[in-house]
């Protein structure tokens, strides 16, 4: 009854492209935008914003990174937790050369670092299909874990082998290490990420995005159209990796406050795929929601049972997560191949019938 | 002009100067990839059947390894946890038949490639709730496998030879004949190859996909059953194994994706590539190349045979 | 505006022509020293039994197979093979004979998919999407609204093309390959499945393209009713090898023809 689209007509064409055509989609996403900017940080405690918040937004911006990749392009990786950890080590070493410039400018630029990894990374693509090119990507994920490990020019020859992230200030508020605090940092992550994602729904709303699609429906019609296979997936690799190297860069930055090379392991990788396959090849609003689900779901596994008189232990929460997210895969893949952001639409169309069934 | 010293000339030098320490990192490398073949070759019996790409077969390995020592530390005797072992893996194909197979029929190949993600996933959680997370030793004496090693003497020095690696190649090889037999000369063998040729003319003739599925599952399960035990016989069964077994995906490529032949050879160039590259070429980079070469030399391939060693060129239609 | 006739095409430039192209896959010749030339204007028909080798020729004419033998001549630019960027970029559109649309999209954005060569701003106006980026995207929706408006498929603009009907499938892939505003369209079986009442709108539109648009136009087509009707020119395949190009009045009666469709022995 609420969610109608009767009566609101689109006189031009630039109307019928916006980004949220529907007027109770503009109030909806506004009100979202006021809880996450306003409500949450006046009102949420540190373990909310630190532990919850943050990590979420991350992990978000680094699935929307690799839906762009997987989901809308078709090319499969399994490097993505590298190509975060390009981003995190290149904006480690920017800040520790360059300790005077905004650390927020190193945090954005460290994606350029990763997007040329993952162009050259991508460069078989032009070869290479499916199934292989997922191997491609898995040198690239090995190669990248062993320099993490074996370069110590990119720790600055720390003994640990781990980076640790020094004080940085924007205007005088300190925004990294030990002593910034929760909120800011949250704030920080919050506005790139919803920048970031903005600017991923123009792309792919747009020729580039189009070109894209038609290159994951059908690459031969594509390039019978003039569409030049290569360069498009290169631009999908560049693309994806610079999002993916400044989520990287924002989970040890904004969120850990330090990392070492295991962070950016192929298991990394494979939680980031499993929450674009939950939440939705193809979809931006589904990265958020997966993102949600395979983050939030350990969490709340920690808690609930032991707010029921259940305690389980640290381990077997683990275990239970990997069996409830693999069957999840299994269960979404059967009954609903599109993810979360499919029930998501079939709920809105409900809504938009409500009270009738259709 | 030093480093392409280093690169093209010391290495090759080195060889000849102590052939046995060649000899040496061949075997080694041989035996890797004989391991390295057999999880390829679970690959290959499910894609050839099912022309699913099952990326659990590595940690139906582990599984397999897992549930034989997590029996016998419950006390069961060592054969017939093997037993036990072999029905859990029948349950398993089973259970994935039914639960994962049947209703995904007719989806996407990418859309079930993913869905054994999602199995890769459950199986671990399962395996480390029942048997804990902690490596394991394998009962390889309890099954009456060798230990120890024959030193051979020869070419100026002495290569040692594990027992336990002797019995994985004689294993491995009668596993392979064995499958090969069977996929040539059995009714049931013939009706694999008709699945793998087309699902839709197999049924026609009156083929039951099911069971089909059922039985290459299960002899994938078989394989992962012995492919655990020699390796958990040589380091330990653990979790880490299953990182390990996404070598089996280089070789894979090398070999192709159909070919039983492809996956042996496959395995042992990647197997043996990669120990050689290790000890001549390793120490050049700072060591632990091993964890990547498999990749890059697989990469190299593709890139001037797209189809793999044994794969037929493929002609694309429009 | 007029159609051209007969004579003007008999006397018309030659905008496309094959000269001595083989192409095998292995040991199979799909195409066996074929030549024949497609003029400015024209609606030209390929036809031929199964197996032929029709389709593997417009596969070589928009540089999808590289013939192993033979000069493409497009334009009076003369090249052993085409390339498909080039022959998309000079003008050679396509329609497939099994729909080759890109399936997760809607019907709107194939066809806007179409005009990716026509667009030019590059990543920072795409990611911005204001302004300029705007600009461009609408006036090129323009233009494709007054495709959708030419094939009627005003109601389907927003669904997902994998889930339409067949016929309608395919006036959107036509739609795409209008969109690239092609001087030479080619289209591999566009009635191919269709009843007589789609078969009928579609050869409206490829008329009304050839006519309205001045598209020239190649095509594939089983049914000779149609052949017969629409084409200026018909060039027939068979195993490979040309065995009639003429009028369709001529090939009609060409002995060879009817030997190949009656299937006299060889």
């Amino acid at each position: 009854m609420f969610y109608r689209e009767a009566g609101q007509y689109k006189t031009s064409y630039a109307a019928d492209q916006a980004t949220f055509p529907i007027l109770q989609d503009r109030i909806g996403i506004g009100i979202i935008l006021f809880v996450a900017a306003v409500i949450i940080p006046l009102f949420g405690n540190d373990f909310l914003l630190q532990a919850v918040m943050t990590p979420f937004l991350v992990f978000a911006l680094a699935t929307i990174g690799l839906n762009l990749l997987t989901g809308y392009t078709g090319l499969l990786s399994l490097g993505t937790g590298a190509f975060m950890g390009v981003g995190a080590y290149a904006c480690y070493k920017l800040t520790t050369i360059f300790p005077d410039v905004n650390i927020i400018v190193w945090i954005v630029c460290s994606g350029f670092f990763s997007a040329a990894v993952g162009v050259l990374f991508g460069l078989p693509s032009l070869r290479i299909k499916g199934f292989y090119l997922a191997v491609a990507t898995l040198a690239a994920q090995f190669f990248l874990s062993w320099c993490f490990i074996r370069v110590p020019w990119l720790y600055n020859y720390n003994v640990s082998g781990a980076i640790e992230v020094p004080q940085r200030s924007l205007f005088g508020i300190p925004v990294t290490g030990p002593n910034s605090a929760p909120v800011t940092r949250y704030l920080i992550v919050l506005t790139i990420v919803v920048v970031m994602t903005w600017l991923a729904s123009n792309l792919i709303r747009g020729r580039i995005g189009r070109m894209w699609m038609a290159v994951r429906d059908m690459d031969i019609a594509a390039e019978l159209i003039g569409i030049r296979l290569l360069n498009t997936k290169l631009l999908a690799f560049a693309v994806s990796s610079f999002y993916c190297g400044v989520a990287g860069a924002m989970m040890v930055f904004l969120w850990y406050g330090g990392a070492e090379a295991d962070v950016f392991s192929i298991n990394q990788s494979f939680t980031i795929l499993f929450m674009v396959i939950i939440g939705g090849l193809g979809s931006l609003v589904g990265s958020f929601f997966g993102a949600a689900l395979i983050y939030i779901l350990p969490i709340i596994l920690r808690f609930v049972p032991a707010e029921l008189g259940v305690p389980l232990n640290a381990a077997t929460v683990e275990h239970l997560t990997f069996i409830i997210v693999g069957a999840l895969i299994i269960v979404f893949l059967i009954v609903e191949p599109h993810g979360l952001a499919r029930l998501w639409q079939i709920a809105k169309q409900k809504l938009r019938v409500w009270p009738f069934p259709y | 002009m030093d480093v392409l010293h280093h690169i093209f000339v010391d290495p090759f030098v080195q060889m000849a100067q102590a052939p046995d320490l060649l000899v040496q990192t061949l075997w080694e490398g041989l035996v890797g990839g004989i391991l390295y073949a057999l999880i390829a070759l679970g690959f290959v019996l499910i894609f050839k059947a099912s022309g699913v790409f099952n990326f659990a077969q590595g940690i139906m390995v582990v599984f397999a390894a897992l549930t034989l020592v997590g029996l016998h530390e419950k006390g069961v005797p060592a054969y017939l946890a093997l037993a036990l072992t072999i029905l859990v893996m029948f349950g398993l194909a089973f259970s994935v038949e039914r639960l994962m197979l049947r209703p995904l029929v007719n989806q996407p190949d990418i859309i079930l490639f993913m869905a054994t993600f999602g199995l890769t996933y459950f199986l671990i959680g399962l395996g480390e709730l029942i048997f804990g997370g902690e490596p394991k030793v394998m009962i390889a004496s309890e099954l009456g496998l060798p230990k120890g090693s024959i030193d051979l003497n020869m070419l100026g020095g002495f290569i040692s030879l594990q027992k336990i690696d002797i019995a994985a190649t004689i294993i491995a090889s009668v596993m392979v004949v064995s499958l090969a037999v069977f996929f040539q000369k059995t009714r049931i063998g013939r009706a694999l190859r008709a699945v793998a040729d087309s699902h839709k003319a197999a049924l026609s003739v009156g083929i039951s996909l099911e069971q089909i599925w059922v039985i290459v599952w299960f002899t994938a399960g078989i394989v992962a059953l012995a492919t655990g035990i020699m390796w958990g016989a040589r380091s330990e069964v653990s979790f880490a194994l299953q990182i390990i077994a996404l070598k089996a995906l280089p070789v894979l490529i090398l070999g192709g994706f159909t070919s039983i032949p492809g996956a042996i050879v496959g395995g042992l160039i990647i197997g043996i590539g990669e120990k050689l590259g290790e000890f001549y070429w390793g120490p050049l980079l700072g060591s632990g190349i091993e964890s990547w070469l498999a990749y890059f030399i697989a990469l190299l391939f593709l890139l001037f045979r797209p189809q793999g060693l044994f794969g037929e060129r493929i002609i694309e239609r429009i | 505006m007029r159609a051209p006739s007969e004579s003007d095409i008999a006397a018309g430039e030659v905008l496309l022509a094959v000269e001595n192209v083989s192409l095998s896959f292995g040991g199979v010749k799909a195409i066996r020293d074929v030549s024949f030339d497609i003029r400015k204007g024209e609606i030209r028909a390929i036809i031929g039994p199964n197996g032929a080798g029709k389709t593997s020729m417009l596969n070589v004419i928009n540089g999808f197979y590289t013939p192993q033998e033979g000069r493409i001549t497009f334009r009076g630019q003369t090249r052993n093979k085409m390339r498909p960027h080039d022959a998309a970029a000079g003008g050679i559109a396509r329609t497939f004979q099994n729909v080759a649309l890109f399936r997760g999209m809607t019907a709107l954005d194939n066809i806007m998919a179409g005009r990716s060569l026509k667009m030019h701003r590059g990543l920072f106006w795409q990611l911005i999407r204001f302004g300029p980026a705007m600009a461009e995207e609408v006036e090129h929706r323009l233009r494709v609204e007054e495709i959708i408006d030419f094939l009627h498929i005003q109601h389907i603009r927003k669904v997902p093309v994998g889930r339409l009907p067949y016929g309608l499938q395919k006036r959107v892939e036509l739609g795409r390959a209008l969109a690239m505003e092609p001087d030479l369209l080619l289209l591999d079986e566009p009635m191919a499945g269709m009843n007589l009442e789609e078969k009928e709108d579609m050869s409206r539109f490829v008329l009304d393209v050839n006519q309205h648009y001045g598209t020239t136009i190649a095509l594939i087509e089983h049914d000779m009713g149609v052949v017969m009707d629409l084409s200026d020119r018909v060039v027939v395949l068979d195993y490979g090898q040309k065995i009639a190009d003429g009028t369709p009045d001529e090939v009609k009666k060409n002995q060879a023809v009817i030997d190949a469709y009656l299937g006299v022995a060889h």
